[in-house]
Formats: C-alpha cells, structure tokens, sequence
C-alpha cells in the first residue's frame, strides 16, 4: 500500500463574515493515493470547493484552518511558509478552476500564460519556453496550436481556454492535479471531450486527480472513488459501485436517486390527463437578428392539449430563441405561430401585453433569482399578472395569489419576502406560482431547474409535473439536460445552430437516435452504468 | 501592431464629430444666446449705434445664422479667431504665448498626483484593512472636501508666510531673474535645454506650490481608483489561477495585477486631466499664473469676448485630443480594446 | 397582505444607519449645517453686510469667534449667512440636471437606437467643456447673475446624469426580470414606471448626494473667479476671494473659516451619499 500523496485529517474551516465567523468545514478527513482518481460530490454549501482551496492553502483573505492536518507527501500545508507552498504548487500540486476564460489573465497571450507557468518552477530561456508551450498545446489538442499561441482568451472558446488551463496546470508534471468544477457552464458535447481529456492525461503521466463536481454521474463515470459531501462533513465515501448499489448514508441515497439518469422515473401518478387535440402550432418558424445572424431556420413543431415536449439543444441551437418566440417576448422574423387556431405571431411582441392571448402563455424562466423584481415582494410578483390581467378585487387577487403559492408549495408565510431573502428552490416557486396565476394553457419552461441543487431540482420537477397533469397544461419544456427531458416530456425536439435535427416521442429518440448529432448529444451525457437504487423522490423543502 | 493603427484611425474618426459639435457649440453659445455680440465685440460697451453697425457688418452678424456659422467654421479652420481688445493681439497669439504656462502647471501637477496616489493606491490594495489602507481612504474621502482655491491660499500661507519657504507666489519666475531663450515655452525645459541650472530651479520654487495645490485635488480620485482596480484585481479569478500555478509575488503583482489595474487609473487619468483644464482658472488666479486660463478670465470681466470664445474652443480641443490618446494607449495595452 | 418595500426600507434604513455611525454622523451633520443655513440670520448678533471699518481684520476672539474681515464684518456672520446661498445654488442645479438628465437619459437606455446614439453624441460634445470653461463662456452670453451660475452648474453636471440614467435604465432593461414584467402583461409605461425606475432611483439618489457636495466646490468656485455673485452678498467662494488679498500678510481666517464650511458641507454630502448607497442596497437588508 504506497503512502498517500494527500492526506487530510480532521480539516476546520471558518470564514470570517458580516454575520460573524461561520464554519465551512467541521473535521473532515480524506486521502488521496498516487495515480488514483478521487471525486468529491456535493451540492452548494457541501464544502467541497473549500477543501480543494485548502488543500493547496489558496484560501481567501476571509477563510482560515482553524484546525487539522493537510499533508502532501511529507510537507505539512498548513504550517508550511508560502515560499514553500509557492515552490510545491503547480509543480507537485496543481489546480484548475470553474469558468475557464475568467481564470485566464484577459491582456496577456495564452502561449505567454502557458510560458509564465513553465518558468515559474524552471529556469528555461523564453524561446525554450515557447516551444514547450507549444508542444504543451499539442498535448491538450488544440488545432493550429502555432497560431494559437498569441491568441487572447476572449478569441477563444471555452472549452478552448479550459484546455489551456489544463495545459498550464500540467507544464511542470506535478503529482496531483485538483479539478474545481472543471466542466460545469460547458455544453454537454464539450464537457465530455473535456473530461476524457483530463482523464487521459492523467493516465500517461500517472497523476494524482481529484475531482469536484456537482454531477454525481460524471464523478461516478471518471473517478475510482467518490466521496460524497453535505454541510461540511464527509457523508460518505465508496467506489461507484458501491455508492450506487448500496450506499450507507440517507443524503448518498437521496441523492443517488434525485440524480437523472437514463432510466429515472418521476414518482408514478394518478393517470395522467388524456391528451387532447393541437394546442400549439409552429409552422416554418425563423429568426434573423439584424448583424445577420440566424438564430432559427424552418423550425416546425405542434403541441397538443395535455402535452409535454422538450426542446433539446446545446448552447447556440436557438432553443431559447424559440421559447421566447412561442412566449411572444420577440418578434419571429419568419413562418406562424398558432395557438388554439389564432395566429398570435401576427400580434406585434411590443403589443402582445394588450392581446387576450397574453394570459394563455406564460413562462417559466432560468435563473428565477434574475426573473423576480428585485423591488416586489413574493406577493406582488405573483399578484403582477393578476392585476394586469386578471381580477381587479384586491380581495379575489390575495385569494388566487395564496392559492398558487399552496400549489407551488412555497409557505404563505414567505410570500411577504423579498428575493434576496429566498432560497433558491423558493425562488423558483414563486417563478412557477407566478406563471400559474392566470391559469394559462401553455406553459414556456426555459431550463427551470438548471441553476438548482440537485436535490432541489428533483422535488421542482416533481412539482412540475404533478401541476401539469392536474391542472391539464401544456409544456414547451427547453433544457440541455437529456435526462430532465426524457423524465418530464412525452415528445422531444433535437435542435443544432436552429435548425430541426430530430423529433419523435421521447422513448424513440433516446433509444434509437436516427441522427449522428442526437447520438453524440446522448453518448455524451456522463453515466454510472451499473445497477443502482431507486427510491421515491423525497417530498419537502 | 498593426491593431493599433487601426484602432487609432477609428478613434479619431470617431472624435471629429465630437469636434465639430464643439466648434458649433461655441458657436452658438455667443451668437445665439440673447445679447447683441456686436456690442461685446465693439470698442467698448460705450461704443455708438454707429459703429456697433459697422462691427456687425464687419462680423457678418447681419447675414442670416446657418453662413454665421459657416463662416465661423471658416475662421476656425484657418486659425483666425478674432483679436483681443485688451492686449490688442490676435487671440490666436495670446493663446500660443501662454498655452506652455497652463500647460507646464498641469503636466507637472498630473505626475506629482500620478507619483503619489498609484503607490498609494497599490499599497493600500495589498494591505486591506492596515493603517496605510485607512490612512488612504481617509485621505481620499477629505481630498475630495478642500477645494483648490483654498489649499492654494493655506498651503501660501504655510510655506511662505509663516514658514518662509516658498517665494512670493506670483507668477512662474521671480521678477529680478532673467528667463532663459525660449524654445518650447516650458521655463523647466528651456532653462535644461540652456544649461541654466539657477533658471530650473528659479523656475522649479515657483511652480511648487501651484502645482502641488492642484495634484491634491486630484489625488484623491486618483488614488481611489487605482485601490478600487487593485483590490478588484487581485481578487479576480486568473490572479487566483497565477497563485495556484506557483508564479512568483512580484511577477503576480507587477505583470498579472499591476497591467490590469491601471487601465481604469489610465481612464480616470484623462477624466482628472480635464477637470484640472477646468480648476486651472482657480489655481492660476491665486498664483497669479500667467496661462491661457487667467487671460480668458481677465477678458472675461474686461467684457472682451473674443479671448473667451478661442480659449473655450482651445480647451474643448484639448480635452477631445486627450481622450483620444487615453484610448488609443488603452488599447495598445488591452488587446480586448482593439479587437472591437 | 401585500407589503409595500418603502414600509420595509425605513426600518431597514434606520437599521443600517445605526450599524454605519459614519454616515449617521454625516447625516446630523448635515442636518445642523441646513438647519443652521435657514436659520442664519437669527443665529448671529452681528449683521454679514453691514460694515464697521474700525473692526477691520481682528484675529479670532471672545468677541469675534472667527474674526472680523477687512470691512469690519464679522466673518462668522457671514459665513452662516453665506451657507443659505450657497446650499440654495447647488441645490437649484442638482435638481435641474438630475430631473432633465434622468428623463432624457432614461428615455435614451429605454429606446436605443439612432435616438440615443445622437444624445450619446451630443452629449460626448458637452463633456468637451470643462465645468469653469463653460461657465465663463455662459456668464460672457448672458451676464453675470447668479442665475446663469446656476444653469451653467446644471448644464455641466447634465451629461453625467444623462449617461447614468441611460446606463441604469439599458442595463436593467434587458434583465429577465423586464422580460417576466412583460409575460405578466405589463406594457412599456408601466415597465418603466413600476419596474425600472423603482430601481434605478436608488443609485441615482448616491449620485445626487455626491453631486450635491461638488455644486457647492463649483459654486464657490465660480464666484471665487469673481463670476455670479458680487459683493457685499456674503458667498463662501466670495468670502475667500475677498481674503486672498491678505494671506500673504497672515489674516488666515479670512480664508480658512469659509473654507472650513465649504470642507465641511462637501464632506457630510460624500458621507451621506456612500452610506445612502448601502442603505438603499437591497443586498444589505437581511
């Protein structure tokens, strides 16, 4: 058994706040062996960032190790002076972060960056550090790396600039590379190209990786163990297997099971509301921006009574652009849109508020922190649409208004609070209680559950989808996220730079892609293949 | 490189416009406004019907405004911008002769500002919360109160009044010493350029005071923003990636952090510089500083308007040609710049 | 049941002023020197225009705290009497440009499009002008009045506000929470009456804080120059002038008891309006 590369023992974490001194850390313990892969999983506030800040004593200003052992090899990290640590970082240890193109220096070249890096730890001539920043850029597959040596890192793409990231991180061979949330904001596609990346590189040069992530498939997909984290304690920690088939903690459990995948169901409900006939017709739809761009081309769809359908697309596919169409938030530049008959594409965006139609789509957005007036409370934001175009009795309004919030499961007592004092599933209630209202009959939903945690995500979606079957609504359901889609919609869209690529009943497309782009899309979607539990999906907030 | 040519090219087109609005803004601000321009540009405001006819001809003040201002776009264009009554010169003279003193006062005042408030700025961004970081904001938050006319009469009456060493402030050389030839019109070069060690630092006394009087109203802003960029810089994420790769202190301070905050100091540079164009006027009355500012007010109450239409033309032209430069030099340093 | 956010924010604002003492204190400060202002004439037994030339450039005493100027006046007096004018004069022109500049700014960040690009334009033109310049040239056209003082001030401080509305206003006009105002039915008026001015007003009224301390500097530095105000009117920046004959012969409170007021004004005004733009801050409410 070789001595452990990294060991933690007992790690204290505080940081210093307007609210006095919180704890991130209480006492956590870890190893990680040479050549092993270890991926930390948890959701915000687990404090998984924290310890790979730690590890490498990167803290900021605010934090401090309270108390424990941080030993690499034989150097003890936490009592060690910073010409010491500044010697072992990106030498023997090595950090990537999250949102590559921040973490790069904006007015300096990328092969400069690279260079920086090499000459830190050796003492090599500009020209020699060139070319090695050269065959570095080779190593991570980069295309034209010659050319793109002089590059800035806002000509680059992100996947391109985490690359680079990767590159610099590993110009000195250090023994373990710790990966932040190296892929998260990345396209599906990307990400996967990204991850096999890293997880080859480490393999040649037999280098330590541990990885931090949110997405428990993708840990479960890359790494040899997987610790899983909550509340600055360590849960649990197990190989994969294990952790799937047979995890010992409650959170791993409920986790495992919040967790999307090929096969994961909704909880099984009453039977669902017949679908009825054409709700939503699209027909030839297109957008043009006016520098030329086409955002959407020949774009034709229908959405029946009752019905679900997912639109499916990285970023650039236009589905959002779509969403925003349907909702009448932006005018189409091409083809028809029908709702219940009536071409209400025809109606202006600019005047859309006027039309009796308004009330018979609405959305559901994003980031619901960014869709809430930062100025209303949860009351009033329910109760905008009520008043523009509902009731007028304050009396009938306050008595809808607590209604929806009672669907949408958000406490009347919240409903007096302002957006910056919810959390964010509770924000993402009030986005959903607000769209409900008016009772329209088509929902938009644009990434709802994107920017939740995902155990917040699987009780939203839940919620969702008991909403629509009770109320009998119909969702254009636009996510990036194949498993989300394939739980929530009956039928699916696959869309690539605005254009149709595929669409059928969500059970067809996902087991018998008739298009390469759709199969890329699928295979790229991080996966524990293995058998694992399944378990209801925990109610409550 | 070639970017920056480029970028050059497309700033100053897009400064002509700002140019000409000025120009026209001028304009219209003496002819349109109501009083007679006539009178002012008369004799005299005693002047008679008809001789005040006579100059209104002579001005072209009876064609109708759109030629006015075509013929004032002429007169520009060529350099004629009237002559003044009290000093009986064309304006254009008076302004050239003393353009080098407004100047000399203001450059000099710039580097004390930009010597003093970057190092403060940084040392007060790399020690947060020390005794340097609180003198600095205090520093900042009181530089803003004082202003320039009364630091200018109390610092007077420190150094020469009750401490006696400054000299009488008036003027930018002592009455009894002998100015060297005059080349760029900049006492300290010229005395440089001459060899004249005692003119430099004749010279030098008399711009002291003046100089630093201004450079503290300035200070403040200065120094503000260049803690604000560093503390933003350093807290950013690729200063964090530069500390997780190993890379030395000073190489993360002076090539990662340095570069990037001084590109809003450079910004607030050309701001500050103008705003000093502004309280030139102020300084320059209490040091009894001959430049353009001080003749354009000494015409101004003497009721002589043409000084004061050249020199508002001169000031707004100064202030485009000092943006333009921020700009251009911005984008030599940050490559984002340029690409747009 | 539904709460208005003001009801919140004067508990909140209280909360916050007693957590930030700086600008609590700059706000009592500010409070005594208005106070002191309207009350002026009362509050002194000496008369600011008067003279009494025997009087002429006594030191500071028990009689004359601030001394007596080169007329005989007392300059305590007259700097009481002088804060009425001056607060007046910047207040006038705070008012006048941040009324005009917001509703054209605001209109230019709501619109966009060849509308805003020519104020853009127009706008960059005006910044050309040093505020000292501009005035000079406006007191050359149309007299010298403290009238014309007040609108040079506000013209000056015009294209600040026209640009901050207009970043305010474009900024938040594109946010997903406009968006969602638009899904729930609202129409344009109602977007920016109900949803963005609410807002942007919040910064707005920092900006008129700080504003409100640089009037009063360009003010008094106006008349400083001899434009605007003439004498006996008691003005600080005329106050100074008028004492700058006599520095060099070491009457220092001539100049240093105007000044300290004009100092001290500026200073409650730039504390007040950092610690209003904590208050109003909805991330600092909890």
């Amino acid at each position: 058994m070789t001595a452990p590369l990294l060991r933690i023992e007992d790690l204290r974490v505080s940081f210093a706040t307007r609210q006095g001194q919180v704890q991130a850390l209480h006492g956590i313990s870890l190893s990680v062996s040479p050549g092993e892969t270890l991926g930390i999983v948890g959701e915000s506030g687990s404090g998984k960032s924290v310890t790979a800040m730690a590890a490498m004593r990167l803290l900021d200003r605010a934090g401090r190790i309270t108390s424990g052992r941080i030993a690499f090899r034989d150097t003890d990290i936490v009592a060690a002076p910073e010409r010491v640590l500044r010697r072992l970082r990106g030498a023997a240890m090595s950090m990537i972060f999250q949102n590559p193109r921040a973490a790069l220096n904006p007015i300096r070249s990328v092969g400069l960056q690279i260079a920086d890096a090499l000459r830190a730890h050796r003492a090599l001539s500009a020209a020699d550090a060139r070319r090695e920043a050269l065959a570095l850029l080779e190593q991570v597959k980069i295309r034209d790396a010659a050319r793109r040596l002089d590059a800035y890192p806002h000509e680059l793409s992100g996947g391109m600039c985490q690359r680079i990231m990767i590159a610099m991180a590993i110009a000195c061979d250090p023994a373990l590379l710790i990966a932040d949330e190296p892929t998260t904001g990345l396209d599906v596609t990307t990400q996967k190209a990204v991850m096999d990346l890293l997880s080859q590189i480490t393999r040649d040069r037999h280098m330590a990786l541990l990885l931090i992530t949110h997405d428990l498939a993708l840990a479960a997909q890359y790494c040899q163990r997987v610790t899983v984290m909550q509340h600055g304690r360590i849960v649990e920690t197990a190989p994969p297997a294990e952790l799937f088939s047979a995890p010992t903690h409650a959170y791993t459990r409920a986790l495992v099971a919040a967790s999307p995948t090929a096969t994961s169901t909704l909880r099984p409900h009453a039977a669902a509301s017949p679908i009825g006939k054409t709700l939503l017709s699209v027909e030839h739809l297109g957008k043009t921006y006016a520098d030329g761009t086409v955002a959407v081309a020949d774009v034709s769809f229908t959405v029946a009574a009752g019905e679900s359908l997912g639109l499916v697309g990285e970023s650039g596919s236009g589905k959002t652009t779509i969403s925003r169409m349907v909702c009448r938030l932006v005018d189409a530049s091409l083809g028809r849109i029908m709702l219940d008959g009536d071409d209400i594409g025809a109606i202006p965006a600019a005047d859309f508020h006027r039309s009796p139609w308004r009330s018979a789509v609405q959305i559901v957005f994003q980031d619901a922190g960014e869709s809430l007036n930062p100025r209303f409370t949860a009351f009033d934001s329910i109760a905008d649409p009520l008043r523009r175009l509902g009731p007028t009795r304050s009396r009938e309004i306050a008595a809808r208004v607590a209604e929806c919030a009672d669907r949408a499961g958000l406490p009347t007592a919240l409903l007096h609070r302002f957006p910056h004092q919810l959390s964010g599933g509770q924000k993402a209630r009030v986005g959903i209680a607000r769209a409900l209202a008016i009772r329209p009959r088509l929902l938009v939903l644009d990434e709802p559950t994107a920017a939740l945690d995902v155990s917040v995500q699987a009780i939203i979606l839940d919620l969702l989808d008991s909403l629509r079957r009770d109320e009998g609504l119909s969702y254009l359901f636009v996510s990036h996220d194949l498993n989300v889609v394939r739980m929530l919609c009956e039928r699916v869209l696959v869309l690539q730079h605005g254009r149709v690529v595929e669409q059928g009943t969500t059970t067809e497309v996902f087991a018998r892609p008739t298009a390469a782009y759709t199969a890329e899309l699928i295979a790229s979607i991080p996966q524990y293949a293995g058998a694992r539990v399944t378990e209801a999906v925990p109610t409550g907030n | 490189m070639p970017g920056v040519f480029r970028l050059a090219g497309r700033r100053l087109a897009a400064s002509l416009p700002v140019l000409f609005g000025a120009v026209v803004l001028t304009f219209l601000l003496m002819r349109v406004l109501p009083g007679d321009p006539a009178v002012f540009f008369a004799s005299g405001p005693n002047a008679g019907p008809k001789e005040i006819a006579e100059v209104r001809h002579q001005m072209g003040l009876d064609k109708p405004i759109p030629v006015q201002l075509v013929l004032y776009l002429r007169d520009v264009a060529t350099g004629n911008l009237g002559r003044s009554m009290t000093t009986g010169q064309p304006v254009v003279a008076d302004l050239v002769e003393r353009l080098p003193a407004s100047l000399e006062l203001t450059f000099s005042a710039l580097a004390i500002a930009l010597l003093l408030a970057v190092p403060l700025g940084i040392a007060a961004a790399l020690r947060p919360h020390s005794l340097i970081d609180h003198a600095v904001r205090f520093l900042c938050t009181m530089g803003v109160c004082v202003p320039t006319f009364v630091s200018g009469l109390l610092l007077i009456y420190m150094f020469y009044f009750l401490l006696g060493l400054s000299p009488d402030p008036t003027g930018r050389l002592d009455v009894f010493a002998t100015p060297p030839p005059t080349h760029t019109g900049f006492l300290l070069i010229d005395s440089l350029l001459a060899g004249d060690g005692d003119s430099f630092w004749a010279a030098a006394n008399q711009l002291v005071l003046p100089a630093v009087t201004m450079a503290l109203f300035v200070l403040a802003p200065l120094a503000r923003m260049t803690r604000a960029s560093m503390l933003a810089v350093l807290g950013s994420d690729y200063i964090r990636t530069a500390r997780a790769l190993g890379l030395s202190r000073p190489r993360i301070v002076l090539v990662y952090a340095l570069r990037n905050a001084l590109l809003p100091v450079l910004t607030i540079a050309g701001i500050v510089f103008s705003t000093m164009l502004g309280a030139n006027v102020l300084v320059e009355k209490v040091f009894s500083w001959p430049g353009v500012a001080a003749y354009a007010l000494d015409a101004l109450l003497a009721s002589d308007y043409a000084p004061v239409q050249g020199f508002v033309l001169l000031m707004a032209f100064i202030f485009v040609l000092v943006n333009l430069l921020v700009d251009v030099l911005y984008g030599v340093v940050d490559a984002r710049a340029s690409a747009t | 049941m539904s709460s208005t956010p003001i009801a919140g924010g004067w508990r909140q604002s209280l909360f916050i002023l007693r957590a930030n003492r700086l600008s609590a204190a700059a706000g009592v400060g500010l409070l005594i020197l208005i106070l002191t202002a309207l009350l002026g004439p009362m509050l002194s037994p000496y008369d600011p225009i008067v003279s009494d030339v025997p009087q002429a450039l006594q030191p500071p005493s028990a009689a004359h705290w601030a001394g007596t100027d080169q007329l005989g006046r007392d300059v305590l007096a007259r700097v009481i009497a002088a804060g009425r004018l001056d607060f007046a004069i910047a207040a006038a022109a705070v008012v006048l440009s941040f009324v005009v500049g917001a509703l054209i700014g605001g209109a230019c960040g709501y619109r966009g499009g060849r509308v805003d690009r020519w104020v853009g334009r127009i706008v960059d033109a005006l910044m050309a002008f040093p505020l000292f310049v501009l005035a000079m040239a406006m007191v050359a056209a149309l007299g010298n009045r403290v009238e014309n003082i007040v609108y040079a001030t506000a013209i000056i401080n015009l294209p600040f506000y026209i640009r901050f509305a207009r970043t305010e206003v474009s900024v938040r006009r594109h946010a997903t929470w406009v968006e969602a105002a638009s899904a729930c039915g609202n129409g344009p008026g109602r977007i920016v009456t109900r949803f963005l001015l609410p807002n942007v007003l919040p910064g707005m009224a920092v900006q008129i804080s700080l504003n409100l301390g640089w009037a009063i500097l360009n003010a008094a530095g106006l008349s400083f120059i001899g434009l605007g105000v003439h004498p006996p009117t008691p003005e600080w920046g005329i106050m100074v002038a008028e004492g700058a004959r006599f520095i060099t012969d070491g009457k220092w409170w001539l100049v240093a008891f105007p000044g300290l007021a004009l100092m001290l004004s500026v200073l409650c005004f730039n504390l007040l309006g950092d610690g209003v733009r904590d208050m109003l801050d909805p991330r600092m409410r909890t």
